[in-house]
């Protein structure tokens, strides 16, 4: 879902900048506040899962194929503001090294993938654990969730962000965006679900890490 | 042998089989391509590593691999260093 230059119009542009970089900047804040030691190797192992991962985009229907954001992973693990910056640092890299996503759209990539997927899929996986129990099985519930609004959300941000840019009407881009990502997000989830019960069995311990 | 570099082995693992991924468009591009406003992109003003395929190798897959592997390690280098900068200093304030 990283946007090129060229989809959004300047207004756009401006605004997701402004909001990701104050967002970033609150980030580094929360971070500097709880963030301990303990954090740091899991912080720098997440976000080089997350490079890697995003790397293998898989088939989904129609010739399109779809790839893991991440996001909500993250903040499950680390809080939403870590995973705010991890996602920041991963689509900073992705953009200036790799040419994956627009040095003008950065902001707006940073807003949908960091921002928007990292609080949607953590907040959602709270509310699945309240429901489900914060047990195995509520936390496996909760990631697939997460991660699957996740992607939705992030999708249906970027379709507002075409729309009001004039790329596309957002009567044609909201039901495309939304409906191909609501296919990208179940791989998000399947992923996503693996991931942490792969900590779960390996690593519990992690879960009791403080949120950021 | 600690914990993350497992985890770390891991993620180079998961980059050197990058050349396995889908090579059709994603959400984003596939929408912009049947709803025609594709045309609106504009490529990069630079290319450092583009489309993760490191420049002048010219066995493909070998080019993502290592474009995959570098990125792997770069990112995991900024993100460490990153969080041992902004992390909390004080427990290590009280203690003095």
């Amino acid at each position: 879902m990283h946007i090129p230059d060229g989809f959004l119009n300047v207004a756009t542009l401006a605004t997701t900048y402004a909001v990701s970089a104050g967002g970033i900047g609150y980030a580094v804040k929360e971070a500097n506040k709880k963030l301990k030691e303990k954090h740091v190797p899991l912080m720098g192992v997440m976000a080089a899962f997350i490079f890697a991962a995003q790397m293998l985009n898989f088939p989904i229907v129609g010739g399109t194929s779809g790839h893991l954001i991440g996001a909500a992973m993250a903040a499950i693990l680390l809080g939403p503001w870590a995973s705010v910056l991890i996602m920041s640092c991963v689509l900073i890299a992705q953009c200036l090294i790799f040419q994956d996503g627009g040095l003008l759209a950065l902001g707006a990539n940073i807003f949908n993938m960091g921002i928007v997927a990292s609080f949607s899929g953590y907040f959602l996986y709270r509310l699945s654990t309240s429901v489900f129990g914060d047990n195995k099985k509520g936390r496996l519930i909760g990631g697939f969730i997460g991660a699957w609004a996740s992607v939705l959300l992030a999708s249906i941000v970027c379709a507002i962000e075409l729309a009001v840019s004039g790329a596309s009407p957002w009567t044609v881009t909201l039901p495309a965006m939304a409906g191909i990502h609501a296919l990208i997000g179940i791989g998000e989830g399947l992923i996503t679900g693996v991931a942490l019960s792969v900590v779960l069995v390996t690593r519990a311990d992690l879960w009791q890490l403080q949120k950021i | 042998m600690k914990w993350w570099h497992f985890a770390l082995t891991i993620c180079l693992l998961v980059s050197v089989i990058s050349p396995l991924a889908s090579s059709s468009p994603d959400g984003l591009e596939k929408v912009a391509e049947n709803h025609g406003f594709l045309g609106l992109a504009q490529s990069a003003p630079f290319e450092v590593i583009a489309d993760y395929v490191f420049p002048g190798i010219e066995n493909e897959a070998a080019a993502t691999i290592l474009a995959g592997l570098l990125g792997t390690l770069l990112i995991f280098g900024a993100v460490y260093g990153i969080g041992w900068l902004v992390k909390s200093r004080r427990s290590e304030n009280a203690r003095q």
